[in-house]
């Protein structure tokens, strides 16, 4: 009897759930924002040594690469912020239900494309 | 009973606590920070170093390096244990980081101690 159930071991026909992809992508983008540390760090301590230091950092960031290079922070910081938060309000039972789970995923999802946008627009 | 310094046993609740109480020190941290750059759009070096003389600024800088260290190291370990099945790479992985945010710490003092 135990024979006869369903299996499906086939991965391609095995969707992960939106929570499950918002859950993933808050490891992938805290992973990358810990490596970001030491660039950033970086970056202060040239921004604050001189006023010739600040200037050449300003114009070495102002570089089409290094825009790049700072919207992939902002979009891994950003992310990693509303993922956050979400974790937060599931702390206090808020959207940790099936349904609301799911809206709160979405949320998710559109708050941090909106946000990651805006910010591309203010680095531009 | 040994006690690993890597975090074997870890107090569980300990780790769940800090990683929240670091998470909304960054938050209001950040959100300050993106406020403030948002609303000088024309930042000179004058204006930036003046705010990071401030001893309000360097304190709540030096609250959230710590905050985002305690963060990472919890974070990193978990991605890590959940990942990284050998034993001595996970050691020698799981030293490596420990260092790196000492070394991040020292950095980060070294920076605000030179404002």
């Amino acid at each position: 009897m135990a024979k006869q159930r369903p299996k499906n071991l086939n991965l391609f026909t095995i969707q992960f759930p939106l929570p499950a992809i918002i859950s993933i992508l808050h490891r992938i983008s805290g992973v990358a924002l810990f490596l970001f540390i030491p660039l950033v760090l970086g970056a202060l301590k040239l921004s604050l040594s001189s006023a010739q230091d600040f200037d050449d950092l300003h114009l070495f960031l102002s570089s089409p690469l290094m825009k790049l290079l700072i919207w992939g922070f902002l979009s891994a910081f950003i992310y990693h912020f509303f993922a956050g938060i979400r974790h937060l309000l599931m702390d206090v039972h808020v959207g940790d239900e099936l349904k609301s789970g799911q809206l709160f995923a979405k949320l998710t999802m559109v708050i941090s494309i909106v946000f990651i946008l805006l910010a591309g627009i203010w680095i531009w | 009973m040994v006690k690993s310094v890597l975090g074997v046993n870890h107090q569980g609740l300990t780790d769940w606590l800090i990683q929240r109480v670091s998470a909304v020190i960054m938050m209001l941290y950040s959100v300050g920070l993106f406020a403030y750059l948002i609303m000088h759009p024309g930042l000179d070096y004058a204006e930036w170093h003046a705010l990071f003389s401030s001893k309000c600024m360097k304190l709540a800088t030096l609250l959230f390096i710590l905050s985002l260290l305690f963060h990472s190291w919890i974070g990193m370990w978990t991605v890590f244990t959940d990942y990284i099945k050998s034993f001595l790479l996970r050691l020698v992985l799981q030293v490596f980081l420990l260092l790196s945010l000492i070394v991040f710490f020292f950095a980060a003092l070294w920076i605000l101690w030179g404002v």
